[in-house]
């Protein structure tokens, strides 16, 4: 067998994904000869990107029967066992994608092998270890890996994406894949597109989250609060400290003893910041801040924070979404 | 962020609702360059009061957390954050209701107002409890609950508002500076700050603090289970924070606090978690937050069953979730007290520690005051951190008594009871011997003490009745008749009393006689070999102690006090001394034996060649003298109101010095009594005051009948006020009654233990000059009286000889009648076995 | 439709929602301070379960392997809404994925020899801890199964199991026949919290012991490091009503803005 090192490679939009592209440059780093295999048609963008990162054979499996034209993990497996005999690889290799680590995981159970996901670095080559993620990236652990073909997943954007010195000739083959009955017992069905925005989401489901604390100052302080959530299409979430003084109804409430929400952005107006709401809202992707208080822990949480009254600030908001 | 000043009046470490309510009233007292410092973020910086249940029950049984939480309560409710819920203590059992009725007597001690309620009423006024579970329930309206976070942001306000305060979040304390014994500053991971006073108010992580500076603030952080259930169909109709009033399962030592549309279930009743400082989480590393620990459910499981039994429909409501639960980190002490004051290690350092949220405002106030004045307003003696002994700091020590300390938080507590962990620790030298005599040891500050002697059960036989003999299981509980069987034996004969626990110390040097002059009431300017039983007062005239001095050489002075109030004592000395005098605690040294009764002088005569006859060894006096080859320090005092004295020898004789006097008292019937007689029977008959118990910082001598004819020439602590005072008439009057009547409706007799109202004879309230309700400071039997015998300042007016009134007790009245209002003895009013005439 | 049975795996693993902190001999991650819980996913997994079990009868085993403490787990499963438990009694730490997969696909045959047949396995996408993403899919060959990785919500109809995965593009599902497995992805349910009545319930609900008939293998791990922690940044957008178009200007970058 050789040292060579196949990857599997996902397109985005025409080209090779980002991911894909960042395992290809981290595949150059092991040594051995490249090879990329693509489910799907290859075309000239892809042959071009190949080039770029070094590739000197690219892999194209096809299915006379059409048994690839819907996601199967294991047919993708099957596909890829055989790209891995054509190229005779030491080494398989994966973006870290959901796909990329389901295929490499069917691989490695039918070969009884072991595999390491999510792997930022190689450590070592003899014997091969390497250094991946865990626990949702907050660890870091180092694996031996000494089995043949060494079995691993990257960690989305351990290396940068880099072009080869000198492009790889990406040779474009292609096989036809063997697919089995048994790999299309679990296939995708039917996709279904991402539905558009719901003004009336329930809060632990809503994309846009407006909260509120005691900066609100009373039950009659809500009105910039509920026409933000409303011209948003959010919901509107409040503090234990609001629904305590029964300023707003308790189904309202985020925090550790009301929902946990995970909104694309939650805009938190006049709220400190208790760890107990922090704990509801931290899973929110983007969280703007509104406090007078710059040091509340809510603003030095927050990845944008305004040091403002929220009824100063919130009018001001609606004035400029109108004006946009 | 402020900005980290380098220099401050005084720095206070924390910004829980101590640390806030400290530097309030710091700014309102007129302290400027105040800092303030939280490792955490504002305005839960993480600590306790983070995830505290915010209620207060106002009745507490002890009278100095009764009124810093009364205290509390007012400054809560000016603030605008107390909201009134009512609350009821619920009972399973009979035994808890009695208990139920011992909290109505401090409630009435108070002036509180509460009653008891039955299960019917109860599940009026909480319609989600079963009422079949309980048997009934002490309901006190004015239970509510605070919002902590927001009370101390309003205080941080206000101190801010004044320009008196600097308030520094996400700051971490990494050490004290301390020179020659003295605080000078802070540093910190955002610098250094130069102070000469530093305040910790550090609650679970207070301990760390005290240490960097070499100090001791004896505390553990240990957990106290709390989930919240909800949203419960039952409550979600109802607006706002709270609508029902608080229940506490004292049987099963849990509280039910609805917040909201959830109801939070809290336990005192899992074992004793506890953790050391070092194990607490920083802000970062916690789930939630540093004292929010992750649950234990095995250790809930039980709570749960039997908070579901009390509340079935609302708890048991499948759509009311566990959404929160946590093992929240408290701090518990030794003793169950806080921990405030100066530290007797260093000074200008400051403990503000071991404080729950019902007395934090009042604490905040106190200890703002005692900074201030030298002491606050409030008596704190038994809060104050000088009153630990050395063992007491030990980690073992606050361990053991913290565990064992934890199950009593809402446990029916004995006034008698004593702990049985962190024992032996101090062991008298005569200790073998007292084991052989079947004594029974009650522990005082460590010191296993002989409370009564089983060898004496024959006296019980011997004096039938006169025992007075208690038919009531709790009247007798840590109690026992060969107390005053003892008693009467040393009235008739003669008793050997084991006093090595005093806290023994003297006062040396060229500057000696000052010093004590300054301290003491009494004129210190007294010829060699006087002993001078005296009042300690502070300057506003009222009691820091009372204690003998005996005056050993021109330069030389031994001060003698109680063992539980002796390390405070101690510092209260040393913080006084002048150049040229110092304080030498000698305690450990010293061993004392008690020799009174009828026979004390022939047992002294046949041991030693000196002349002890009353006539040649007066009252009042001290010498030294030899028994055998035992050199004695003999002093003619006595606090039981017999001839006799306290003799003092070094720690390693005092095992000869008993033997010998057990041998020489035993033909005349002389016998060891236990301490039940000195603290107790012995002093009660004679009207003796006790530190703590009548006499404290909240009296003064006029009102305890102790005022003197005329004042000492020299100037002396408190002697400005004492004359200011003499003008005035006292605002209460110390008294000693007798109960005229024990029997209870049942019929059986009851006896009082301490702590009950006195009323009128019709159960009226009596208010004394201070607003204070009368109640009992000390109770015991006079066997030589054959009554029960109660100590209460009552109001001006019914201090009078012969008055007819009525102690509560147990929910029942029982006559009572007024037998003397100053210092008078009930038994030998001349004193003439006092002065050896037999 | 018939009632339905599903096997639900779960882990007792670190809580790492705060920060994490390693055991002194840098081999595991440490609960003292966060505690320990199963997996965000392995929730889902038991809402899963006792939802469709809910909808058509049958029952729900939780399974773990672990040491003792790994029964807390066990009965937090069992608090809101599993009926009977399985605990395979093994230093979790010596096993890897393939053996992790054996120990459960005996149990699975061992039940369905004594009569509980699963119609459906679950596990959590990936463990809390060591986050290997494998046991699911070995486990399915042991048992040679359909298994479908990533699942956020499932129904079953007349022997076929409707599962539904999250993807960029949108929702793609899944119809297959049962038995099968399937690993889950937090997101798509929102699990219960157990109630009082659950939890008493749970103390009293059945637990059976059993050991591991495989020897395992172990896993490959040679030491955990923490990551240097990542700088906290906060983007001040300014003060006052002065900072709305800078607000207006985020809210649209992030695309909440139609």
């Amino acid at each position: 067998m050789s040292n060579a090192v196949l990857v599997l490679i996902e397109p985005d939009e025409g080209r090779v994904h980002l991911v894909s592209r960042e395992a290809l440059t981290f595949a150059r780093q092991l040594g051995g000869e490249v090879h990329a295999l693509m489910l799907g048609t290859v075309d000239e963008a892809v042959l071009a990107d190949c080039r770029e990162q070094g590739v000197a054979v690219v892999h194209e499996a096809q299915a006379a029967g059409g048994e690839l034209d819907a996601y199967s993990a294991a047919a993708w497996a099957t596909a890829l066992e055989q790209a891995l005999e054509g190229a005779g690889a030491a080494t398989v290799l994966a973006g870290g994608t959901e796909r990329g680590t389901e295929v490499l995981a069917h691989v490695a159970a039918r070969r009884d092998l072991p595999m390491a996901a999510n792997v930022l670095a190689v450590t070592s080559t003899e014997p091969l270890e390497v250094e991946r993620q865990v626990a949702g990236g907050a660890v870091l652990e180092r694996m031996r890996l000494d089995a043949t073909p060494a079995v691993l997943t990257m960690a989305g954007h351990a290396v940068e994406a880099v072009a080869a010195a000198s492009p790889g000739a990406a040779e474009h083959r292609t096989f036809e894949a063997r697919v089995t009955p048994a790999d299309l017992r679990a296939r995708v069905q039917r996709v279904q597109a991402r539905g558009g925005g719901d003004s009336s989401a329930a809060l632990s489901a809503a994309r846009v989250v407006v909260g509120a604390g005691r900066g609100a100052g009373s039950a009659d302080g809500f009105a910039d609060v509920d026409a933000l959530a409303q011209r948003l299409g959010g919901a509107v979430g409040v503090s234990r400290a609001v629904t305590s003084l029964g300023w707003r109804p308790h189904h309202e409430q985020v925090g550790q003893t009301g929902s946990r929400i995970a909104p694309d952005v939650y805009i938190a107006c006049g709220i400190s910041g208790a760890i107990q709401h922090w704990a509801g809202v931290s899973s929110s992707k983007t969280i703007i801040a509104i406090n007078t208080d710059a040091d509340a822990p809510m603003m030095t949480k927050a990845d944008y924070a305004v040091v403002g009254d929220m009824h100063e600030v919130l009018p001001a908001i609606l004035e400029e979404l109108d004006r946009a | 962020m402020a900005e980290l000043p380098d220099r401050a009046s005084v720095v206070v470490i924390g910004a829980g609702i101590v640390g806030n309510s400290l530097v309030h009233h710091l700014a309102e007292l007129g302290w400027t360059d105040i800092v303030q410092l939280d490792k955490g973020p504002l305005p839960n910086p993480g600590g306790s009061t983070g995830h505290a249940s915010n209620f207060i029950f106002p009745v507490d049984h002890n009278r100095e957390i009764a009124e810093i939480t009364l205290d509390s309560m007012r400054q809560y409710k000016e603030m605008g954050v107390f909201t009134e819920s009512g609350g009821i203590e619920v009972a399973r059992t009979e035994e808890r209701m009695e208990e139920l009725r011992r909290r109505m007597s401090s409630s009435r001690a108070r002036g509180v107002e509460s009653r008891m309620v039955t299960p019917q009423e109860v599940a009026e006024m909480v319609p989600f409890l079963e009422p079949s579970v309980i048997v009934g329930g002490f309901y006190t309206p004015s239970v509510g609950v605070v919002d902590s976070l927001r009370a101390g942001t309003i205080m941080r306000e206000r101190a801010m508002a004044r320009n008196a305060l600097t308030v520094v979040a996400n700051v971490e304390v990494t050490d004290l500076l301390v020179e020659d014994g003295h605080v000078r500053g802070v540093e910190t991971t955002g610098g250094t700050i130069h102070a000469d006073t530093v305040v910790i108010a550090c609650g679970v992580w207070s301990p760390r603090l005290a240490q960097m500076a070499g100090a001791h603030i004896p505390l553990t952080p240990a957990v106290h289970q709390m989930i919240s259930v909800g949203p419960c169909t039952a409550l979600a109709e109802k607006p706002g924070e709270i609508s029902f009033p608080i229940i506490r399962d004292m049987d099963t030592f849990c509280y039910e606090r609805q917040h909201g549309s959830d109801m939070e279930v809290g336990s005192y009743g899992h074992r004793a978690i506890l953790h050391d400082v070092d194990e607490i989480p920083s802000n970062e590393q916690a789930k939630l937050s540093p004292t929010e620990m992750p649950f234990t459910s095995d250790d809930f499981d039980p709570q749960l069953e039997q908070a579901l039994e009390l509340m079935p429909e609302l708890l048991g409501d499948e759509k009311a979730e566990m959404r929160y639960a946590i093992n929240g980190l408290l701090s518990l002490t030794p003793d169950g007290f806080p921990i405030v004051g100066e530290t007797p290690e260093v000074k200008g350092l400051w403990s503000a520690a071991a404080i729950w949220i019902k007395e934090g405002p009042g604490m905040g106030r106190a200890i703002a005051e005692w900074m201030t004045h030298g002491q606050p307003e409030i008596d704190l003696h038994q809060s104050d951190v000088s009153r630990f002994h050395p063992h007491q700091r030990t980690r073992a020590h606050v361990r053991s008594r913290a565990g064992e300390g934890f199950i009593k938080t809402y446990g029916i507590v004995h006034p008698g009871e004593q702990w049985s962990g962190s024992r032996p620790v101090r062991l008298a030298p005569m200790h073998a011997s007292q084991k052989e005599l079947g004594a029974v040891f009650f522990e005082a500050s460590g010191w296993e003490r002989p409370q009564w002697y089983e060898s004496n059960a024959p006296l019980v036989e011997k004096f039938g009745d006169a025992v007075m003999p208690r038919e009531h299981e709790w009247d007798s509980r840590w109690w026992s008749p060969i107390i005053n069987a003892e008693h009467l034996q040393m009235r008739e004969a003669g008793g050997i009393v084991d006093l090595t626990a005093f806290v023994v110390f003297d006062v040396l040097g060229p500057q000696a006689l000052e010093a004590v002059d300054r301290v003491i009431v009494a004129n210190a300017d007294v010829p060699v070999g006087k002993v001078l039983y005296t009042p300690v007062l502070d300057e506003r005239g009222v009691f820091r102690s009372d204690l003998t001095v005996m005056r050993l050489a021109h330069d030389h002075f031994r001060v003698v006090t109680g063992s539980s109030h002796g390390m405070q004592d101690l510092k209260w000395w040393t913080d006084r001394m002048p150049e040229g005098a110092v304080c030498v605690d000698v305690t450990s040294a010293v061993s004392t034996v008690g020799l009174w009764g009828p026979q004390a002088a022939a047992v002294l005569g046949s041991l030693t060649a000196a002349d002890v006859s009353p006539g040649a060894f007066a009252f009042g006096t001290c010498r030294q003298i030899e028994i055998g080859n035992l050199p004695v320090l003999a002093s003619r005092i006595s606090y039981v109101g017999e001839h006799g004295w306290e003799l003092h020898v070094p720690m390693e004789m005092g095992a000869a010095l008993w033997d010998r006097l057990l041998e020489a008292g035993r033909p005349l019937g002389v016998v060891p009594v236990g301490i039940g007689v000195y603290t107790t029977t012995g002093r009660m008959e004679k009207g003796y005051r006790a530190y703590g118990t009548e006499l404290d910082a909240d009296r003064t001598p006029a009102e305890a009948g102790m005022a003197r004819a005329r004042l000492k020439d020299a100037d002396f602590i408190g002697k400005e006020a004492l004359v200011a005072q003499g003008a005035d008439a006292p605002r209460a009057v110390l008294c000693t009654l007798t109960v005229d009547d024990h029997t209870s409706t049942s019929g059986t007799k009851r006896y009082m233990l301490g702590g009950e109202p006195i009323l009128t004879r019709d159960g009226g309230e009596l208010v004394d000059g201070h607003g204070n309700h009368a109640y009992v400071t000390s109770a015991a039997s006079a066997p030589s009286l054959g009554r029960h015998v109660l100590m209460a300042y009552l109001p001006p007016d019914q201090a009078s000889v012969g008055n007819e009134l009525a102690v509560s007790y147990m929910e029942e009245l029982y006559p009572v009648t007024v037998g003397s209002v100053d210092a008078t003895p009930l038994f030998d009013p001349e004193n003439t076995r006092l002065k050896g005439r037999y | 439709m018939a009632e339905v049975n599903i096997l639900v795996c779960v882990k007792r693993a670190a809580d790492v929602t705060g920060e994490v902190v390693l055991t002194a001999d840098g081999t595991a991650l440490d609960g003292r301070y966060s505690g320990y819980a199963m997996s965000g996913h392995e929730t889902a997994a038991v809402e899963i379960a006792v939802s469709l079990v809910e909808q058509h009868g049958g029952s729900v085993t939780v399974l773990t392997l672990g040491d003792e403490d790994a029964v807390e787990q066990l009965r937090d499963a069992l608090a809101v809404g599993a009926d009977d438990a399985v605990h395979i009694e093994a230093d979790s730490s010596a096993y890897g994925p393939a053996d992790v997969a054996a120990a459960i696909a005996e149990v699975v045959r061992a039940r369905a020899d004594a009569g509980t047949a699963y119609d459906l396995v679950l596990v959590g996408n990936d463990a809390a801890d060591t986050g290997n993403f494998q046991v699911g899919i070995r486990l399915a060959y042991l048992l040679d199964r359909p298994v479908v990785a990533g699942v956020q919500s499932a129904e079953v109809a007349d022997g076929t199991a409707t599962l539904h995965v999250g993807s960029a593009e949108g929702t793609e599902t899944y119809e297959v026949a049962l038995p099968a497995v399937a690993t889950v992805l937090e997101g798509g349910v929102d699990p219960r919290y157990p109630n009082i009545r659950g939890r008493m319930r749970a103390k009293k609900a059945p637990v059976e012991t059993v050991t591991a008939g495989v020897e395992p293998k172990g896993g490959r791990t040679l030491g955990l490091s923490l990551p240097p922690p990542a700088p906290t940044q906060v983007t001040v957008l300014g003060e006052g009503p002065g900072a709305a178009p800078a607000v207006v200007d985020v809210l649209r970058k992030i695309g909440v803005l139609s």
